[in-house]
């Protein structure tokens, strides 16, 4: 296989936390991404799944540059962003673009979509100034809008067209991968496949990248090549997406798709569903050994000993756990 | 006879950019113990119906155009303020979609949990913290005697949502009206949230209206669901009737819709164009202008609601006319 688009290794994000206003001192660290390495090659969709506060938003954040890394490295084709310039991150961000959550806060309610479209062009001289409307118009037919909207503020559009919108101004300078950061949890059912549709249509038509944030495993299932389901700032496993979700391996996976409801009233009420106790631990304070034990149903004693590395247990799965072969 | 009964209730929205008739028309009953579910998409007007039914809606711009709410034969919309403080929050209560902005950040947990207690009941104050600390261990937060005075930021969304709940069943409501109490949550604490909902009905044998988008969290949970689509119901049926045999097209685009129910790989269905503007005339049947199966005539005419087989009603009259 050739070189990946995207590599990371051994990932790190630690925010220090600090007491007192003045004379602040350290009071520990929230270690939201801790110790990620995944590749994404080209045209690749990757799903990352996880519960809220596992740290896949500050991964995303991390590999746009937009937190400080702590530790490892970020390669986008060949060019290190750890450690890079502002001006080269700046230049390496042409490639590197984000869709984020919530298409109401994400759009600047005082710029029209023709100047939130017009403006990486310009920031980036793409094209000519000339020919800036024609690229705007483009891209609005690009994500299923009429460019005669053009002219109008976000607050004109619904929350679907908005999310397009976004998709547009992603896709403005071309970019090679694409970080959709829950992009369609803020939508309605009937909204939501029109948004999964289009980026799966876009990736296919573009050689895009995607790396598709979600804390729904049905969503991300439709969209992905691969899944890699995060638990407290780690990996806990990683394989190609019919596969992790047909035939789960790590307890939090198993657990994880137990707990989506399925639409069919006769199973629902009799099936029988693995229900975690309690809520996820605290990254200040994470615990010993492998971060998911005290939820565990199959935890044991060997468990609370060492954080397990995530280890390949099939040919295109990894999995991060002890018992991986007696469960 | 059903403990609640809402009969054409019409509910607008008066604004600047004209009247948005949220509800239009919205009749429904609910028996003692039983699990109502009310599915739709966002403007639906779900919540509004039991907005309305609570007297929580801002009036103006709100206004009940018209309509009855009869709960155990008092009608919640006409009865006097003094009636109906003593019915909410203590035979009706209800459960709201955000557990970070339901709970006041000011008071301890404590204080808001006994309040319904305390102004509904003639109980002290010790004998109020009490139940309040047996509420909380009822929905299963662990260390109930420490965690009842912290502040609210000091618990999980999940956590929050079991406070919530507490507060709610304080007062061994018969009827709770809970608004998309899962929304908010990640669906492992959803799983959790859906069984104690579950348990705490089967334990205080108390009816559930149960708002949601989601069709997946209806099949687990309710005993009959009704479909909304701009301010109208569209199909109410028992749950397996409607997952098994919906007669709705909306009822089946929603279903189609449901992405673990599609095959990986194919095109996602989806249902074209957006729902109607609700402050425009809607002649005909609301969901005609996105509908597969619609001729001139469902633009037209209005589509009622009638009933087709004992508790099963829809208000498609392609569907009534057997042509689909």
């Amino acid at each position: 296989m050739s070189a990946p688009l995207l590599q990371l290794t051994d990932l790190k994000t630690h925010f220090p936390l600090t007491r007192g206003f003045i004379f602040k001192r350290a009071a520990g660290t929230v270690k939201a991404v801790d110790g990620v390495s995944l590749s994404v090659a080209r045209g690749e969709v990757l799903g990352l799944v996880g519960e809220s506060g596992c740290g896949k938003s500050t991964l995303a954040r991390t590999i746009m540059q937009l937190v400080p890394t702590t530790a490892g490295t970020v390669v986008l084709e060949g060019k290190n962003l750890t450690t890079g310039s502002g001006a080269e991150v700046r230049d390496v961000r042409r490639d590197l673009q984000m869709v984020f959550q919530d298409p109401y806060a994400s759009l600047n309610p005082r710029m029209t979509v023709f100047d939130m479209l017009a403006e990486p062009l310009r920031v980036h001289t793409v094209c000519a100034a000339a020919d800036v409307p024609a690229r705007v118009a483009e891209l609005m037919r690009l994500v299923g809008l009429a460019p005669r909207f053009m002219q109008k503020y976000p607050h004109e559009f619904s929350g679907g067209q908005r999310q397009r919108i976004a998709i547009a101004r992603a896709l403005a300078l071309e970019p090679k991968i694409i970080i959709a950061d829950e992009p369609v949890s803020a939508l309605d059912v009937s909204i939501q496949a029109q948004i999964l549709n289009l980026l799966a249509q876009l990736c296919r038509k573009m050689n895009l990248a995607l790396i598709f944030i979600a804390h729904d495993l049905s969503v991300v299932k439709h969209i992905s090549d691969r899944i890699a389901v995060m638990y407290l700032g780690k990996i806990v496993e990683l394989g190609p997406a019919l596969d992790v979700i047909e035939r789960p391996s790590h307890p939090y996976t198993r657990a994880l798709i137990s707990a989506i409801p399925t639409a069919n009233p006769d199973t629902e009420r009799t099936r029988q569903r693995i229900v975690l106790p309690g809520d996820p631990p605290s990254p200040i304070n994470p615990p010993a050994g492998c971060a998911f034990h005290p939820r565990c149903p199959h935890a044991q004693e060997k468990c609370k000993a060492a954080a397990p590395p995530l280890i390949r247990a099939e040919p295109a799965r990894e999995v991060a756990c002890v018992r991986l072969g007696e469960i | 006879m059903p403990l609640l009964t809402v009969t054409d209730l019409r509910t607008s929205f008066h604004t600047r950019s004209g009247v948005y008739r949220a509800v239009d028309g919205v009749s429904f009953s609910v028996e003692r113990g039983e699990t109502l579910g009310i599915v739709g998409e966002s403007g639906s007007g779900k919540s509004v119906t039991c907005y309305s039914i609570m007297g929580l809606l801002p009036v103006p711009p709100a206004r009940i155009e018209g309509g009855s709410a009869v709960f155990d034969g008092i009608d919640l919309l006409q009865c006097t303020p003094a009636q109906s403080r003593a019915i909410r929050g203590k035979r009706v209560a209800m459960i709201f979609q955000d557990p970070m902005t339901s709970l006041n950040p000011y008071l301890r947990v404590s204080e808001q949990l006994i309040e319904p207690l305390l102004i509904h009941e003639k109980i002290s104050k010790a004998a109020a913290l009490k139940r309040g600390l047996e509420a909380l261990e009822a929905v299963g937060i662990n260390d109930a005697a420490r965690r009842i005075h912290l502040y609210p930021h000091e618990f999980s969304g999940g956590m929050r949502q079991r406070v919530m709940i507490a507060m709610a069943l304080i007062t061994k409501p018969e009827l709770l009206i809970a608004d998309e109490p899962t929304t908010a949550l990640d669906v492992t604490v959803q799983a959790q949230i859906l069984e104690l909902i579950k348990k705490m009905q089967r334990d205080l044998g108390m009816a559930v209206i149960f708002i949601t988008h989601d069709l997946g969290v209806v099949s687990g949970l309710c005993d009959r669901v009704q479909v909304m689509y701009a301010g109208r119901i569209v199909e109410t049926a028992d749950v397996r009737t409607l997952f098994h045999a919906p007669l709705h097209p909306y009822t089946r685009a929603l279903q189609r819709s449901i992405p673990a129910l599609q095959t990986k790989g194919a095109e996602l269905y989806t249902i074209r164009g957006l729902p109607p503007d609700v402050s425009k005339p809607l002649p005909g049947c609301a969901f005609a202008p996105r509908c597969e199966f619609a001729t001139e005539r469902c633009t037209a005419t209005p589509a009622r609601l009638e009933t087709v087989a004992a508790g099963h009603a829809h208000a498609c009259l392609r569907a009534h006319a057997g042509e689909i």
